[in-house]
């Protein structure tokens, strides 16, 4: 059994008096690919977003529980948020480039985090880029406005702006779900590039894509953690009637 | 009557409303550039008036006019700036902010003549620096501010939460996002809005009759020390405007070309007011579309 990167245990959150985490206990793989399914609702999202204190930003949000990053709580009063976001990164359903140039999109989080060395952050964006496959496709246009691209291409900007400031950990929420079959699988091809190098919990509501990319698969429905497990048995042999009926079709 | 029907007198009752306000507003502008845009001449545009004879121009006024908006904006730019970012990006939904909100709009609706009187009282007496383009810049800053943070707030909401996250997921803090993110963002809505806010100050008379003042002295272009009293960029000299100008030619004028004047200044004003308009939304959208586009 690989490294455990992070280990989640009764984790529950409120948004007001909603309850939308119910005691999840969770353990994440390092360089493994996690794939988080489940109906609309059940909250995949929030949970991702509790790992890099996303929620927090949310007004009358309670997290209670421990998630542990290689070891250390995260949610501890003097954990640094800012140090933790740069640990974990994330990539979002739509994708969402800042309107700047491909270069200034990549060199964002290098600049913030104290680089000004141009020929340093010259090395990043390239060997970013080149990380999220995307150098090809993007180098004689690197100062022009990152919303000029495709819609996969920019979802792999995003990627590789992230990978620019080097996270241990990428969450995905959604992150092919705006994009075409063809760009889709691109983005699938390079998790599996990624994941030697990351540790990845992806969100998806393709059964077969998270069939394809994930090596564990973690089922949430109402806010509980119905079952996790590798993905194959999950997908052949789930133990719990609810998975089974999810991922055949039945409901959701 | 089915919806058919009512849907298309809606449509023609929204069509005739938008065309009166149309019609109206031609009709002016259209008057306004008959009646002066034949008087308008090199020399008209640069000579300094004439208090009893006839041939004066509008030279200084134009100068002070263009003047005393730079002033004004230099301090309404950074403070609405620094309003519209408390509003959109800081501001609670508490006591606070709603008393903040109320003064804003109750400073908005003061009818102008008001403002002069304060800026009179505070900027012209208190000071004790009397009329001066300084108190007329402070005077218009005051009519501009709620309308600059009201365009800086919209324009800053205007920005996608999803670039903020995308910022902060980055590792970024609230500030650096602001900074890096979200006010290049918005920056074609602040062009824009600066402009609009210029346009609407630079006809203004009535905050500037007890401000600015109503007399120019005679002044040096060659002049460029600002501490000099005849230099045209001291600040603390009178100055009138052009809209002041048209406003005392046409009450207490002594001049024979009377109405060449005025009816000439009308049209330059209304003119320049235009060009500001047209400016903000061919600026805001070539920022807009440098940003965005291949
Ligand atoms: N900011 C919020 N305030 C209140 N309730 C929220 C908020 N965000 C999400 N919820 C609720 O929490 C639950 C989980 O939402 P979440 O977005 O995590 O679901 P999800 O599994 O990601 O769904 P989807 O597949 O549609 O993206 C939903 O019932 C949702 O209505
Ligand atoms: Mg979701």
């Amino acid at each position: 059994m690989a490294q455990v990167k992070i280990s989640v245990s009764n984790l529950n959150l409120h948004y007001g008096d909603f309850h939308a985490l119910k005691n999840v206990n969770l353990e994440v793989e390092e360089n493994q690919v996690t794939a988080l399914i489940g109906p609309s609702g059940c909250g995949k999202s929030t949970f991702l977003r509790t790992l890099n204190r996303m929620n927090d930003l949310i007004e009358g949000v309670k997290v209670d529980g421990e998630i542990l990053l290689d070891g250390q709580n995260i949610y501890r009063q003097e954990e640094d948020v800012v140090s933790l976001r740069k640990r974990i990164g994330m990539v979002f359903q739509r994708p969402n480039p800042f309107p700047m140039s491909v270069y200034d999109n990549i060199a964002y989080g290098p600049r913030i985090h104290g680089t000004k060395n141009k020929r340093k952050l010259d090395e990043i964006v390239e060997k970013s880029l080149r990380a999220a496959v995307l150098w090809d496709e993007v180098q004689d246009r690197l100062y022009k406005s990152a919303l000029g691209l495709s819609g996969g291409q920019q979802q792999r900007v995003c990627i590789a702006r992230l990978l620019a400031v080097e996270p241990e950990v990428l969450l995905m929420d959604e992150p092919t779900s705006a994009l075409d079959p063809l760009a889709t699988m691109k983005i699938e091809e390079l998790i599996q590039v990624l994941k030697k190098d990351y540790t990845i919990i992806i969100v998806t509501h393709n059964m077969q894509q998270a069939a394809r990319v994930s090596g564990v698969t973690a089922f949430f429905l109402n806010g509980d953690l119905i079952e996790y497990g590798v993905t194959e048995s999950i997908f052949t042999k789930p133990t719990d009637k609810r998975t089974e009926d999810y991922i055949t079709g039945r409901f959701g | 009557m089915n919806s058919r029907l009512a849907d298309r007198i809606a449509t023609f009752i929204f069509w005739t409303g938008a065309l009166l306000v149309i019609t109206v507003l031609g009709a002016m502008i259209v008057y306004i550039l008959y009646h002066g845009g034949k008087y308008i001449s090199w020399d008209f545009l640069t000579k300094p008036p004439q208090v009893v004879r006839a041939g004066g121009g509008i030279g200084p006024q134009i100068f002070n006019s263009f003047y005393l908006l730079f002033l004004s904006m230099v301090f309404t730019v950074p403070v609405g700036l620094l309003g519209g970012v408390y509003l959109a990006e800081y501001a609670r939904n508490n006591k606070l902010t709603e008393a903040i909100r109320l003064s804003i709009e109750t400073l908005n609706s003061l009818p102008s003549i008001v403002v002069g009187l304060f800026g009179l009282l505070v900027f012209v007496n208190m000071t004790g620096w009397g009329y001066t383009l300084i108190s007329g810049a402070l005077a218009l800053a005051v009519i501009n501010l709620p309308l600059m943070v009201r365009i800086s707030e919209e324009s800053i909401r205007g920005v996608p939460d999803s670039l903020r996250e995308a910022s902060l997921a980055l590792g970024a803090n609230h500030w650096q996002t602001i900074y890096r993110v979200v006010l290049p963002s918005a920056f074609p809505g602040l062009i824009s809005g600066a402009i609009i806010t210029s346009g609407r100050v630079f006809g203004e008379a009535a905050a500037l009759l007890f401000t600015a003042g109503m007399s120019s002295p005679a002044l040096d272009f060659s002049q460029w020390n600002i501490f000099h009293p005849a230099s045209p960029l001291n600040p603390f000299r009178p100055a009138e405007t052009l809209a002041v100008h048209i406003w005392k030619v046409n009450t207490e004028g002594l001049i024979p070309d009377l109405r060449r004047v005025a009816d000439g200044s009308a049209a330059v004003l209304i003119l320049v007011v235009l060009g500001f308009n047209l400016a903000a939304r061919w600026l805001g959208r070539k920022i807009y579309r440098q940003m965005t586009a291949a």
